[in-house]
């Protein structure tokens, strides 16, 4: 028998296999947009596959309901446990009215739904950590007990809004954290092109916070430390910046061939750290997930990823009329 | 010795005005170059600004306390050196040119659209007017000045008068002198048009329309208790020209910029006269109405004419036009084409004549087809095979072909 | 009433909205204990406190970007840009972010955040403390852009700009600063957004233009009426989305029509007056369409002369009127 870590974390068994069935659910709609997409029906895939540990974990150790996240466009897994449903998923993924993030007018992945402290999202990245910044102000000025959590890939920390947003926050001790999920590759660039510091937790110390790597296969770790920076933020000690290492188990998009810039032996290196499967492993390993129950979990996520797609496929379009709808306020 | 002028300096981008605050130096003070000599406060900056030039303070002309615009003389300076310094600003030159040459009138017949427009909404005749715009040009404001003068209606009468001087004689006393407006106008400069620039030719064809008359008579009775109008045989040549056309579009034409267009729809206009008034409204689509179509069109139209008066609408978009020259007992007729269209048709009076057929005199109704047409664009012989087609039509109307 | 000129304008917007309603506050480089480098924010920081007039790091996005983000959790940001030219760090949180958040999240999110900056030359400032950079955000549907010219329509459009549940971009002259003084009203009052205002009635010549070049030319059409040319004069003061009507109107109203603007000419905000006009007032045209504007060289060089070669004054206001006066 292997060594209960969630009880010590506050995390009861039915968290953990709450928390588990957010990560197989994000994982399983992921794969049936990709069929979809194989077989035309729905344009554009941007995976989550490989991080709904870091994911799941992050967002499991904010107060869902108070606290808001700005994620990055794979954050299905965090979405997920913010309230978000398959459906609502599957909606976005046929660009259907009734898609929540933005009734068919983005890309699926660019989520937002303001009844779930969802933060709506662009293309662009890392401009989402300002605003995340922006939300931790209101906190401040207002007197608010609530954190803000931003999520962003390893590419983004390059980018101007990373360090201005993060200095920002540092200087005036803002209830912001920033999750990084760094899965090693940039589209096809890879860490170390990307990444001149050893790692990108380091670059914390510049803007006056501490900063974190943690194993984001892990959601247990992800928990533990998010769940601390939490603390931190409400008590009014400022930000911190969490680097959850994870890996990428997908192509970019479904418009990428990842073939022609990793080798089969890096994939096949990559799924041997599937967190999806270790979690599994160690929920088996404490006796919480017996067959029978993987089965019955299993079986009920495929019926509602079917569910959820049938909806959306048969969901109508808005109309072509509100296309001048919503640009200014009416 | 010269006196040297120490101005308010600009303390700042959007700085307008400063105030002394502190006069360092007073009259008679010598200073040197770059001594301060007061501090002034702006709402951007306070400053204690230096002197421009060595020498002796002539005058204070700012007191302590008071606010005035950035360049305004603050004070004065005896200055004996000779200056180094730029202070005086260049003065650039800047008169406004207005070049009006005096009888320049190259703009003269350059027209706007907004002059364009108000003469033609008005009925102006822009040689009237004299420009005031540039070399000439007619503006908008002196169309509406001429408007708001009243002298449109006064000039129209000037001008005939002076025509007839210049090439006949004086009218006399008792002679009534009318005056060329309105519809009247229009007609005349419209005719003028057309026989000025269309080359006109004409063509005359008979036609037996014996068995047309025998039919019309037959159900023009039951026809009037029905529609509750006559059926006029203008209809029936309405009918056929519109038929005739759809095979020769060569006749369906306007005459545009050098360009002849040839159009898809058959628009026929036709004349309709009130008083001594002469208008054009347009038979729409001819070629789609039966003649029973073609009747009542051709009455709402003339009702029209003579009651509310026609709409616009009604008489744009003619692509050529029958005339009903029978009316008034004609036999033959010139006509003049309708601008821009290429070619008119007159319809003269049906009459009995006696006519040889199979080697016998016959009394047949016979009616005589005028066709004037514009020679740039069409030729004898497809206007002759157009007018035998129209009377073959015609003359193959009876109880059993046409229907009504 | 009482006398301001337009930059005390400005300050007694923010001050009253900042009573008013305590979701406003204010970010910006030297906001706050300085009052700004124009002393826009003069006073506020006292009043108001660091909390809600931040001096924020110098880096023009993240103002932009945390003013974004506290706008969508329910505050109204004012993010004050030092100079229009320094602007373009932000373009990206402008353009991609703030203008199309309503749209994108389907009417779910909005983004009530006015951006402040000081623009136009003239003022020794060379390339890049003089900048006309309106042209560059007014193909921007879900963003407003708006110049006021006068103190008054400053105080009422700002106040307007601080309310509306859209992102305003909202640039002011800084020649005008205190170049212009008036009497302002002392009452609440806002200045719609959206509408263009007719600042002179004339029958001669229309000019439409805004900003400082508005009251060059009511300077210019006051001195010309003398003359006998009688102006007519259009102040867009929003200049995006257009006040359309106001526009043909105005345009029509004399059929010679001069657009004025102090940016470069090419590309710049008064071409799609023109194309408005053209597109609606063809019949009521007496003259072509004339255009005013700078050269299209990069930006004002800091020699005067140069300086002075680049702007649009009064002088070269007056030749324009005139000439098209007399076609």
């Amino acid at each position: 028998m292997v060594e209960n870590r969630h009880s010590s974390l506050g995390l009861s068994d039915e968290d953990v296999i709450q928390m588990y069935k957010n990560m197989l659910l994000a994982r399983k709609l992921d794969e049936r947009m990709w069929l979809l997409n194989r077989a035309g029906k729905i344009p554009f895939v941007v995976s989550c596959q490989g991080q709904e540990a870091a994911q799941v974990g992050a967002a499991y150790a904010l107060e869902r309901g108070t606290d808001f996240i700005a994620p990055y466009y794979r954050d299905l897994g965090m979405v997920l446990t913010f309230g978000m449903n398959a459906k609502e998923i599957m909606l976005s993924a046929f660009a259907k009215e009734e898609d929540p993030s933005s009734g068919g007018r983005q890309m699926p992945s660019h989520f937002g739904k303001k009844a779930n402290g969802i933060i709506t999202g662009s293309s662009p990245v890392t401009t989402q950590v300002p605003h995340a910044v922006g939300f931790a102000l209101a906190a401040k000025i207002n007197k608010k007990q609530f954190v803000t959590l931003t999520a962003l890939g390893d590419g983004s920390t390059n980018q101007g809004d990373f360090h201005e947003g993060l200095n920002f926050a540092g200087v005036h001790r803002l209830p912001v954290i920033t999750l990084v999920e760094n899965n090693r590759i940039a589209i096809s660039v890879p860490f170390e092109k990307q990444i001149a510091s050893e790692n990108i937790a380091i670059r914390a110390k510049s803007y006056g916070m501490p900063g974190y790597v943690v194993d984001g296969t892990d959601p247990l770790a992800v928990y533990e430390v998010v769940k601390r920076a939490r603390e931190r933020a409400i008590n009014g000690d400022g930000p911190t910046l969490i680097e959850a290492v994870t890996v990428r188990l997908t192509a970019h998009s479904s418009d990428d061939d990842d073939r022609t810039y990793r080798t089969t032996e890096e994939l096949e290196r990559a799924k041997e750290q599937d967190c999806v499967q270790l979690f599994a492993k160690y929920l088996q390993e404490v006796g919480l997930l017996t067959d029978t129950l993987a089965k019955e979990i299993d079986a009920e996520l495929a019926k509602e990823v079917n569910e959820a797609t049938d909806y959306a496929e048969n969901a109508p379009f808005a109309s072509v009329d509100t296309i001048h709808e919503h640009v200014y306020e009416e | 010795m010269t006196i040297k002028k120490i101005t308010m300096p600009k303390l700042g981008e959007s700085v307008t005005e400063g105030t002394i605050n502190e006069w360092f130096v007073q009259v008679g003070d010598r200073v040197n170059k770059y001594d301060p000599i007061a501090e002034v406060m702006t709402d951007k900056v306070n400053a204690e600004i230096p002197s421009s030039y060595t020498g002796v303070i002539e005058e204070v002309i700012v007191t302590e306390g008071d606010t005035v615009t950035v360049g305004d003389i603050i004070c004065t300076m005896k200055v004996t050196e000779a200056a180094t310094s730029v202070d005086e600003e260049p003065k650039v030159e800047t008169k406004l040119e207005t070049t009006t040459e005096e009888k320049e009138t190259s703009m003269r017949h350059r027209y706007s659209p907004a002059v364009l427009r108000l003469a033609q909404e008005n009925d102006i005749d822009l040689t009237k007017l004299t420009g005031t715009g540039l070399g000439g040009r007619i503006t908008r404001k002196d169309v509406e000045a001429y408007m708001k003068s009243g002298k449109q209606s006064e000039t129209a009468i000037e001008r005939e008068p002076q025509l007839i001087r210049e090439e006949t004689r004086q009218p006399l006393e008792d002679d009534e002198i009318v005056p060329l407006q309105g519809v009247r106008k229009a007609i005349a400069d419209k005719m003028t048009l057309s026989k000025r620039e269309i080359p006109h030719a004409w063509l005359k064809v008979e036609a037996d329309v014996t068995d047309l008359v025998q039919y019309r008579e037959n159900i023009k009775d039951n026809f009037k208790r029905r529609e509750g109008h006559s059926l006029t045989y203008f209809a029936f040549f309405v009918y056929a020209v519109a038929r005739a056309l759809r095979e020769y579009p060569e006749l369906n034409a306007t005459w545009q910029d050098g360009n002849i267009v040839r159009h898809k729809e058959i628009n026929l206009s036709i004349a309709v006269a009130k008083d001594n008034e002469l208008y054009v409204p347009v038979i729409k689509r001819a070629d789609e109405m039966s003649i029973a179509g073609i009747a009542k069109e051709i009455e709402r139209l003339a009702t029209k004419a003579r009651t509310t008066g026609l709409d616009h609408e009604d008489m744009v978009g003619g692509t050529f036009t029958v005339n009903n020259t029978g009316t008034f007992g004609s036999v033959a007729s010139m006509g003049i084409i309708n601008y821009p269209q290429v070619a008119i048709l007159q319809v003269e009076s049906i009459v009995k004549r006696p006519v040889i057929i199979d080697n016998m005199f016959a009394a047949r109704d016979i009616v005589n087809l005028c066709l004037s047409l514009d020679h740039r664009v069409l030729d004898g012989l497809i206007c002759g095979r157009f007018l035998a087609r129209v009377k073959k039509i015609l003359q193959a109307m009876n109880k059993n072909t046409a229907f009504v | 009433m009482t006398e301001l000129s337009y930059i005390q304008a400005i300050n007694v917007a923010m001050k009253e909205e900042m009573e008013r309603d305590e979701n406003v506050f204010i970010l910006g480089e030297d906001v706050g204990v300085k009052g700004g480098v124009f002393r826009a924010t003069d006073g506020l920081y006292d009043q108001f406190g660091e909390d809600r007039v931040i001096d924020a790091p110098l880096a023009e996005s993240a103002i932009v970007g945390v003013g974004i983000g506290a706008a969508m959790y329910g505050m109204r940001a004012i993010a004050e840009i030092q100079f229009a030219d320094f602007i373009f760090p932000a373009m990206n949180q402008i353009i991609s972010e703030a203008a199309k958040i309503r749209y994108r999240s389907n009417n779910d999110w909005f983004c009530p955040i006015t951006i402040r900056a000081p623009y136009g030359g003239g003022i020794s400032g060379a390339l890049y403390h003089s900048q006309s950079v309106e042209a560059l955000f007014n193909s921007t549907p879900g963003l407003k852009v708006v110049i006021p010219s006068s103190p008054t329509d400053a105080k009422g459009l700002l106040k307007a700009a601080i309310r509306d549940n859209d992102p305003v971009l909202f640039f002011e002259h800084k020649r005008a600063y205190r170049l212009l003084k008036e009497n302002v009203p002392t009452d609440d009052y806002i200045v719609p957004i959206g509408e263009a205002a007719v600042k002179r009635e004339g029958s001669d010549v229309t000019v439409i233009t805004y900003g400082l070049m508005v009251h060059f030319a009511q300077q210019v059409a006051e001195r010309l009426a003398k003359d006998g040319i009688d102006v007519h004069i259009l102040d867009l003061r929003t200049i995006y989305p257009l006040d359309e009507t106001a526009i043909i109107d105005a345009a029509q109203k004399t059929g010679k029509v001069l657009l004025i603007t102090e940016d470069n000419k090419e590309g710049s905000v008064i071409g799609e007056v023109a194309a408005i006009i053209a597109e609606h007032c063809l019949f009521d045209l007496d003259a072509p369409i004339k255009r005013l504007a700078a050269p299209d060289v990069p930006a004002v060089p800091y020699a005067q002369p140069l300086e002075k070669e680049f702007v649009v004054d009064e002088e070269k206001i007056e030749r324009a009127i005139v000439e098209l006066s007399q076609f």
